[in-house]
């Protein structure tokens, strides 16, 4: 990212970079940078805070009144925590994944997405949108693709051009995606590593994640090999998989 | 979370690896009040829309984002940042509703019409001349300032 400011700079394009990782942004040196102490994945702060993330839109923008750079500037307040949490819990309490020892997982994931639809359809339409299909697959093909490839079944790729280590990347992604928006319907927050544990900790497509991530990291192919050793399992949650 | 030592230890340790292009002779480009700016994003998350070309490793291209568009998805490949964050509210990664109400209150002079996503994990010297491209549809559009924001 940091890079990138240079480059338009050169262009005639004058930029503000907003950065997570303050060393990057101490070693590259951008025209105007708001380092900003929020966790990977959050540059805004907190999800649902308007008036949060103008704060920080304003503090970086306010840096282009500046007359020369270097200009690194450190947003001074940590984000928010989620309004009156007391603690999170998904609408649907779904049962635990050790439950059904006998069931694969395609029946299970299956089980558990008919459970969640419901509040993913009303997340969509609260939100007026949804992040699920990056994959190009509905999150049932999605699911049925990821868990029958968990279960050991030959992989059946809906779009068998691609390469299978990108297709069933994508939708493992899709899959998390629907899971975190059904499970954030409904108002009250849910803190990053709340619906982390959940996923990994306490639904069957966490276990299917797990499942299809050793067996891919068993594979010849090396995209296989990626995928399953780092694609899929966030380091956050590497106990899970005993690594 | 924004110095190493605030990170998990695995985390801090990834990204101390992490090769950092040297830049010399930056430019600095001012420009307008604030209020007279035109800007468009500047996204390193593998945003894209839903039936775009997904990021894969290594990408160095950029998907154009428009303003009207209600189907941003994200294909970042990698695992090891949030984001619930961005699937609960897109303005935590994407903050394009939070600059048009910066417009309509005149806070700043107007938002591009087209936007732009590339995926920060990959080598940066090769993005250069896809950026310059972006930049030349930005400068052709009226766009005079870019805010970057990572993932």
């Amino acid at each position: 990212m940091c890079a990138l400011a240079h480059y338009l700079e050169r262009k005639g394009i004058a930029t503000v970079a907003v950065a997570l990782v303050h060393e990057h942004a101490e070693a590259i040196g951008n025209p105007r940078t708001l380092s900003v102490p929020f966790e990977l994945g959050r540059p805004l702060g907190a999800p649902d805070n308007p008036e949060f993330q103008l704060r920080i839109l304003r503090a970086a923008l306010a840096l282009l009144d500046r007359p020369a750079g270097p200009v690194l500037e450190e947003f001074p307040d940590p984000a928010p925590a989620p309004a009156d949490y007391e603690g999170w819990a998904c609408p649907v309490s779904l049962p635990r994944p050790e439950a059904a020892p006998d069931g694969t997982h395609e029946r299970r994931v299956a089980d558990e997405i008919a459970r969640l639809r419901p509040w993913w359809d009303l997340a969509k339409e609260r939100r007026g949108r949804t992040t699920v299909g990056a994959s190009g697959y509905d999150v049932e093909e999605a699911a049925r693709f990821v868990a029958r490839y968990a279960d050991g079944a030959e992989p059946d790729d809906p779009e068998p051009q691609r390469k299978l280590s990108r297709s069933l990347k994508l939708a493992c992604d899709d899959l998390m995606a629907f899971y975190t928006e059904a499970a954030t319907a409904q108002p009250g927050g849910a803190a990053s590593q709340d619906l982390s544990d959940w996923f990994w900790g306490e639904t069957a497509a966490g276990g299917a994640l797990l499942a299809l991530r050793e067996r891919a990291a068993g594979e010849d192919d090396k995209g296989m090999q990626l995928l399953g050793g780092l694609l899929i399992l966030p380091r956050s949650q590497a106990h899970r998989a005993g690594v | 979370m924004t110095r190493y030592a605030d990170m998990p230890e695995s985390v801090a340790r990834h990204l101390a690896r992490l090769p950092l292009p040297e830049m010399e002779g930056g430019a600095f480009v001012s420009g307008p009040p604030l209020s007279e700016r035109r800007i468009a994003l500047v996204s390193s998350a593998g945003l894209g829309r839903r039936g775009d070309r997904p990021f894969g490793p290594g990408a160095v291209d950029y998907r154009v984002l428009p303003a009207d568009a209600n189907d941003i998805v994200m294909s970042h490949i990698s695992v090891n940042y949030d984001r619930t964050g961005f699937q609960q509210d897109l303005n935590v990664v994407y903050p394009l509703q939070r600059l048009k109400e910066m417009a309509a209150a005149g806070e700043i002079g107007g938002v591009a019409a087209h936007h732009y996503s590339f995926m920060g994990a990959s080598d940066p010297a090769p993005m250069q001349p896809f950026a310059e491209d972006a930049a030349a549809a930005m400068l052709a559009e009226g766009v005079d300032t870019a805010l970057l924001v990572p993932v």
